[in-house]
């Protein structure tokens, strides 16, 4: 590439980049050495996005906890939280995410048969847990508690059904990336959206997280233990 | 955190890296090992979790401020082992990227629960009006 004419000779490094030799090109990120790698620029661009749908979350989350003891004569979140099939929803992401993590190993060493079971078990475990999520919803919407019931249901259902239709896009992307690695192979296009599904995949993990640590299990605490 | 600094943020795609190049090898079993590592403190900080909300040796207002303080590391688990979001040079624009937005989001959310608190505080008791329309 003509960016190696370009490229400063590798003199010595200050400590504080200890990294610095591991990387591919010898460009640092902050202008010398010649422009970062695509997949610095890349990943840092869709990391960019992903940082705002957290702050799009933040937005919700802020209002389900100013809405959360308004229940408006309703059922409480601790009536209605079944965290058995929260920690089962928990594990199924968690153990996805993990997948995916081993599908980006796989794509590192050009090996489709296993990228392609490891998005596998990826998407399974993904498909579960929006199965978990919506058999929940329909059954809090059939014991008439619904988005409707109150203030601190629709700020319930808002903000986790948010994630779930995020979890479900993220499923139809993780399979036309299973597409697209049988049709056109491990072409660098194809891996740089890959970097991206892995990122936002990774992501969608971490709000959940914060989702099940801050809505369901404090939300079933009793009364006299909560802020 | 030291056996990932020779991660960034997607490392594993696109190696335009020339074969041969100096610096610590990544073997398979290294990065699996990384992968293994980070679900087994994201299980133990979940488990502690879901033990923190039956358990009664936690004094009892301090488990919801126990279990933001496990959410909030987890995340970090979740940020180093699988976002692999590093001190690396490479990384520096994307750590401040995240500065900023976890700035934004203690604002909006603390700030949310101030404001709120502070504004249902002032408000006359609606119980009475809101009971008969419940």
């Amino acid at each position: 590439m003509s960016s190696q004419v370009l490229r400063a000779p590798p003199v010595s490094y200050p400590d504080y980049r200890v990294a610095h030799a591991t990387n591919a090109s010898q460009a640092s990120g902050h202008g010398a050495g010649g422009p970062a790698p695509k997949r610095i620029v890349v990943g840092y661009g869709f990391w960019i996005f992903l940082l705002s749908d957290v702050i799009l979350f933040s937005a919700l989350f802020a209002s389900y906890a100013v809405l959360f003891k308004n229940t408006a004569g309703g059922p409480t979140a601790r009536q209605l939280f079944d965290l058995r099939n929260v920690a089962i929803e928990t594990g199924c992401l968690l153990a996805s995410t993990f997948a995916c993590g081993m599908a980006s190993l796989a794509v590192a060493r050009r090996s489709l048969k296993w990228t392609q079971i490891a998005l596998l078990i990826t998407g399974f475990l993904g498909l579960a847990f929006v199965l978990l999520e919506a058999r929940e919803f329909a059954g809090l919407v059939a014991h008439g508690a619904g988005p409707t019931r109150s203030a601190f249901l629709s700020s319930f259902f808002t903000l986790v059904g948010c994630h779930g239709a995020h979890v479900t896009s993220g499923l139809i992307w993780l399979a036309t990336m299973m597409a697209q690695f049988r049709a056109k192979g491990f072409r660098e296009d194809i891996r740089l959206r890959f970097l991206c599904f892995t990122l936002f995949w990774h992501a969608l993990d971490i709000i959940w997280v914060a989702i099940f640590s801050l809505v369901y299990l404090v939300g079933t605490l009793p009364p006299q233990m909560l802020p | 955190m030291t056996m990932n600094q020779n991660y960034d943020a997607g490392s594993h795609v696109g190696e335009d890296r020339p074969p041969g190049a100096p610096g610590v090898t990544r073997t398979l079993e290294r990065e699996i090992g990384g992968y293994v590592l980070g679900l087994s403190l994201a299980v133990a900080l979940t488990a502690a979790s879901f033990w923190a909300v039956d358990t009664r040796s936690i004094y009892g207002p301090g488990v919801a401020l126990a279990l933001l303080v496990l959410a909030v590391a987890q995340m970090g688990i979740h940020l180093i082992f699988f976002l692999h979001i590093t001190t690396a040079p490479d990384n520096t624009n994307n750590i401040l990227a995240l500065a900023f937005g976890v700035l934004i989001v203690c604002l909006i959310v603390f700030g949310s629960v101030w404001v709120m608190n502070h504004l249902a505080y002032n408000m006359a008791p609606m119980d009475h009006l809101m009971r008969g329309h419940g």
